[in-house]
C-alpha cells in the first residue's frame, strides 16, 4: 500500500521505485471488461490456477486489463513478451497456452488472428493494429485499471506535476487552446475556449463535469476508457480543474455500464487514498475531489443542460442557452462539461506540448479520434486513428472489410444525430468539418457499417423511432414532428407510402432542425435527410414497387422454398417455432405464408440456400 | 439511509434498490423526508427509464435495440424472447419470473445482437439461442 504523497518528489520517487520492481518474465494480459460477456473472468481464473499449480507464480503474471480493441476476438489476450495476440480463448485452452506458448515459446495457430491462410501471431503485425495510432488508448488493455501502482508505473499522473509546479492556470489554458483540441462528445467545440469562459466566469465555487453518458447507441469508447484506464481521465479532470479554478468534479456515467462504474469508483478511492485527490494535492496547495453520479437511462441527459438538471435531481430536460453552463451551470455555478475522451486527451497535450500534439490531424481537427467500429464489419472493436483518416482505411484496412463477401453500402456516423455516408465518400478524410459537409456529424465516434442487406429506409425509421422515444417532450417540433416523421416512415416500410411522403419528410425534417430547442431535436432528422439524399431510390422502390431492395422490411417480404434445391433434410421444419413448414423427409418442403411470422430462422438454418427471401 | 447529502435521483435510486420498485408509499416517504413535493418526485421517477413504479420480475431481461444490434437482427431476437415468454416489451410474466425490457445500447455492440439477463451478457444471439437460454433459466428455477 502506497503512503499518501505529500510532494511532487514523492510521486517521482514512487514512480522510480515501481519501475525498479522485479518484473515477471511474462505478462498475460486478458481483457476482463468487454470480453467478460464471453467468459473472460473464467479464463483469468483458469490461468491463475494453472500458474499456481505449476508453481510459476513468480515468473508469470496474469493482468486483468481493459479492452484490447479487437473486440471481435473476445476473449482476447496478449502474452508479453513476445507480444502474441490470442483470440477466442476459452478456459479449455489455458493449459496448452501455458505449456506451449509461455514455457516452450510455441505459437498456437488456432488461437491466432488469421485471414484465410495467413496467420499472424504478433499483435503489432495484425493489420487491425498496424494501421492505428493508439495514443489515448495506449494503456488500455495494458494496465490493470484497478491498480493505481500499475497505472503510475505506466505513466499515469506524469503531466499533473508539471502543471502544478511550473504552469499558471492561464498557461495551461493557452497550451490547450494552441493544441487545437476539440470536444470529442459531439459538437467539437474548442476545449481551450470553453475553459477560458469557465475561468473568466465570476464566482468562487466552480464545477467540472465529465460526461460519460454515452447515449449514442452503437458507441462504446467512453465505456472502454473508463473501464480500461480511468486514471487518465481523472488526471485530465485534475488539470482542467486547476486551469479553471474548480474544486469539485463530477463524473456522470450511465447506469448501463456497471463495470465502468466499478472501475471508476475504485480509481477515485485509490487516488484519494494517496492524496492525488482531496486537499493540498501533492503539497501544492490545490484542492479537488470528484464524485460519481449515475445516469438513469435517458439519451437526452447527455445534452449538457439536461445532464446538469439530472445531477440536480430533476427531470433531465434541456433548457435554453444562454446562460451557458460556463457562467451558470450546476446549482447555478460556473460549470465546465467535457466528454470522457476529451479529458483523456488533456494529459498528452500537456506532456507533449501543443506543438507536438497538433502535428497529428487535419487543419481544423487535431489529434486522434477513437471510433467504435460495429455492424457488418469483420474486426468490430475500438479504433484510434489520426483525424483525417479515410473511411476506407478504417473500414477496410483496419476493420477487415465486410464479412461473407457482401458489398459495403453505407457507414452510419454520429448515431441518432448523424447520417449515413455512401460508398462514394469512402476516400474522404474524416474530420469534424468534412463529416458535417456530407450530412452526418462526427458525434461521439460511433461508426456502424452497413452492407447491402441493410435497408436505408428501415435505418431511418429505426433512428426516428429512437429519437421519438427519447425526445423529452419540451418542444413541439421535436415531440410531435418526429412522431409524424415516424408515422410516414412506418407507412413506407410497410408498402403503404406515397411519393409525396418523401417531400413531406424533407420539409418537416428541415423545420424540426430549425425550430427545436436542443441538439436532440436539431439533429434528429439527420438520419432521414441523409438517407433521402443518398438513397432516394430505395425510398422509391418501397413506395412505387412495394419492394424492399435489401429484403429487410418484414412487411414486404415473403419466404419461399425453392423446390429444385430443397433436399428435404427437414432442418427448417424443425427450427420453425410456429410450424409453418411442412413436407415429407427427402421431399421438397413448403412454407405456409399465412402462418409464417417471417422470423428468418429457416433462412439462416438452411445449408443448401434453398430458402429465398423476396 | 442518508437523505441529507443529495436531493437528487440517487436517493430514489437507493430506495428502489431496497424494494425492487417504487410503490406509492415509498414515493410519499421520499417526498416527506427530502422535502420535495410528491408531484416533483413522481415527475422525476416517470422521466427516467431506470425507475419502476410496478413490481418487477425476478429476472430482468434487457434486449438491446441499439443500432449495431438492429443491423444484426435485434428485432428477431426480441420477437423470439416475446414468443418464448408470451409477453411483449415492457411487460412482466404473470408468475413474476421475468420482465422484458429493451435498452438503447449495452455498450457491447461488438457482440451484436446482445441481451442481458440481470448482470450477465449474452452476445451473438440467434432466435434459437434466445429460446434455449430462456428455457435454461426457466428449468433452473
Ligand atoms: C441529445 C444529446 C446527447 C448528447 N449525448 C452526449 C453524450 O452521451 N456524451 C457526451 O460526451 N456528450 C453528449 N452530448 C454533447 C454534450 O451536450 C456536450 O456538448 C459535451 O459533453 C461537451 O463535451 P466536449 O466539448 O468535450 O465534447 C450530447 C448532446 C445532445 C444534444
Ligand atoms: S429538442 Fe426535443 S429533446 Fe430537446 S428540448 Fe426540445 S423536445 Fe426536448
Ligand atoms: S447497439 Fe446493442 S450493445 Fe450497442
Amino acid at each position: 500500500m502506497i503512503k499518501p504523497l505529500t510532494s511532487i518528489d514523492e510521486l517521482s520517487k514512487l514512480r522510480a521505485e515501481l519501475a525498479a520492481r522485479p518484473r515477471p518474465e511474462v505478462e498475460i494480459r486478458v481483457c476482463s471488461t468487454g470480453c467478460r460477456a464471453l467468459g473472460a473472468l473464467e479464463v483469468c481464473e483458469a490461468l491463475e490456477q494453472e500458474i499456481e499449480s505449476r508453481d510459476l507464480d513468480r515468473r508469470v503474471r496474469v493482468v486483468r486489463t481493459g479492452c484490447h480493441g479487437l473486440c471481435a476476438g473476445a476473449v482476447a489476450m496478449v502474452i508479453d513478451p513476445p507480444g502474441i495476440f490470442y483470440q477466442g480463448v476459452t478456459p479449455d485452452d489455458v493449459p496448452e497456452i501455458i505449456q506451449s506458448t509461455v514455457l516452450n515459446g510455441e505459437i498456437i495457430n488456432r488461437l491466432c488472428w488469421a485471414d484465410g491462410d495467413r496467420v499472424i501471431a504478433r499483435q503489432e503485425d495484425i493489420p487491425f493494429y498496424k494501421h492505428q495510432t493508439r495514443l489515448v488508448l495506449r494503456n488500455c488493455g495494458v494496465v490493470d485499471p484497478r491498480s493505481l501502482e500499475d497505472c503510475i508505473a505506466h505513466g499515469a499522473y506524469s503531466a499533473l506535476p508539471q502543471v502544478l509546479s511550473a504552469m499558471s492556470p492561464e498557461q495551461v489554458i493557452s497550451e490547450v487552446l494552441a493544441s487545437g483540441l476539440r470536444g470529442r462528445g459531439g459538437a467539437g467545440f474548442p476545449t481551450g475556449r470553453k475553459w477560458q469562459f469557465a475561468r473568466a466566469a465570476a464566482g468562487e465555487l466552480k464545477y467540472v463535469i465529465c460526461n460519460a453518458d454515452e447515449g449514442d447507441p452503437g458507441a462504446f469508447m467512453d465505456r472502454a476508457l473508463l473501464e480500461g484506464d480511468p486514471h487518465l481521465m481523472i488526471e485530465g479532470m485534475l488539470i482542467g480543474a486547476y486551469a479553471i479554478g474548480s474544486g469539485q468534479g463530477i463524473i456522470y456515467v450511465r447506469a448501463e455500464y456497471p463495470i465502468a462504474i466499478e472501475h471508476t469508483q475504485i480509481a477515485l478511492a485509490r487516488a484519494r487514498q494517496v492524496g492525488l485527490l482531496g486537499t493540498n494535492i501533492l503539497g501544492m496547495g490545490f484542492d479537488f475531489d470528484i464524485e460519481i453520479r449515475q445516469g438513469a437511462g435517458a439519451f437526452v441527459c447527455g445534452e449538457e443542460t439536461a445532464l446538469i438538471a439530472s445531477v440536480e435531481g430533476k427531470r433531465g430536460m434541456p433548457r435554453p442557452r444562454p446562460p451557458f453552463p460556463a457562467t451558470s451551470g450546476l446549482y447555478g455555478k460556473p460549470t465546465n462539461i467535457n466528454n470522457v475522451e476529451t479529458w483523456a486527451n488533456v494529459p498528452r497535450v500537456i506532456q507533449q506540448g501543443a506543438v507536438t500534439y497538433s502535428e497529428i490531424g487535419t487543419e481544423g481537427s487535431k489529434g486522434t479520434k477513437i471510433f467504435a467500429l460495429a455492424g457488418q464489419v469483420r474486426n468490430t472493436g475500438l479504433v484510434e486513428v489520426p483525424m483525417g483518416t479515410t473511411l476506407r482505411e478504417i473500414i477496410f484496412d483496419i476493420g477487415g472489410g465486410i464479412p461473407r463477401g457482401r458489398k459495403f453500402k453505407a457507414a452510419q456516423i454520429g448515431g441518432p444525430s448523424g447520417g449515413c455516408v455512401p460508398p462514394r465518400y469512402l476516400d474522404l478524410p474524416i474530420d469534424y468539418d468534412s463529416v458535417e459537409q456530407i450530412g452526418a456529424i462526427m458525434g461521439s465516434g460511433g461508426l456502424i457499417v452497413m452492407d447491402e442487406a441493410t435497408c436505408m429506409v428501415d435505418i431511418a425509421q429505426f433512428f426516428t423511432e429512437f429519437v421519438q422515444k427519447e425526445s423529452c417532450g419540451k418542444c413541439v417540433p421535436c415531440r410531435v414532428g418526429t412522431k409524424r416523421m415516424l408515422e410516414m416512415l412506418t407507412r413506407i416500410t410497410e408498402g403503404e407510402g406515397e411519393l409525396a411522403d418523401i417531400d413531406r419528410l424533407e420539409r418537416l425534417g428541415q423545420m424540426i432542425k430549425q425550430t427545436s430547442l436542443c441538439g436532440l431535436g436539431q439533429t434528429a432528422p439527420n438520419p432521414v435527410l441523409s438517407t433521402i439524399r443518398y438513397f432516394r431510390d430505395e425510398y422509391e422502390a418501397h413506395i412505387l414497387e412495394k419492394r424492399c431492395p435489401a429484403c429487410a422490411c418484414q412487411a414486404l417480404l415473403t419466404y419461399r422454398i425453392r423446390a429444385d434445391i430443397c433436399t428435404g433434410c427437414t432442418a427448417c421444419a424443425k427450427v420453425c417455432s410456429v410450424g409453418a413448414i411442412s413436407g415429407e423427409p427427402k421431399q421438397p418442403h413448403t412454407i405456409d405464408i399465412s402462418t409464417c411470422i417471417k422470423c428468418g430462422v429457416c433462412y439462416q438454418t438452411c445449408k443448401f440456400q434453398a430458402i429465398v427471401v423476396e | 439511509m442518508c437523505f441529507s447529502r443529495s436531493r437528487s435521483a440517487s436517493v430514489t435510486y437507493q430506495v428502489q434498490e431496497c424494494f425492487g420498485y417504487l410503490p406509492p408509499p415509498a414515493l410519499k416517504e421520499i417526498s416527506q423526508r427530502t422535502n420535495i413535493r410528491l408531484s416533483r418526485v413522481y415527475g422525476v421517477v416517470t422521466f427516467y427509464a431506470q425507475f419502476y413504479t410496478e413490481p418487477r420480475g425476478r429476472h430482468t431481461i434487457r434486449v438491446c435495440r441499439g443500432t449495431a444490434c438492429h443491423v444484426k437482427g435485434a428485432g428477431r431476437v426480441l420477437d423470439a424472447a416475446c414468443r418464448e415468454l408470451g409477453i411483449t416489451e415492457g411487460e412482466t410474466t404473470p408468475d413474476l419470473m421475468f420482465c422484458l425490457e429493451t435498452v438503447a445500447c449495452l455498450g457491447t455492440c461488438f457482440l451484436a445482437p446482445v441481451m442481458m439477463i440481470d448482470n450477465q451478457y449474452f452476445g451473438r444471439l440467434t432466435p434459437q439461442r434466445v429460446q434455449s437460454i430462456l428455457r435454461d433459466y426457466q428449468t433452473k428455477q
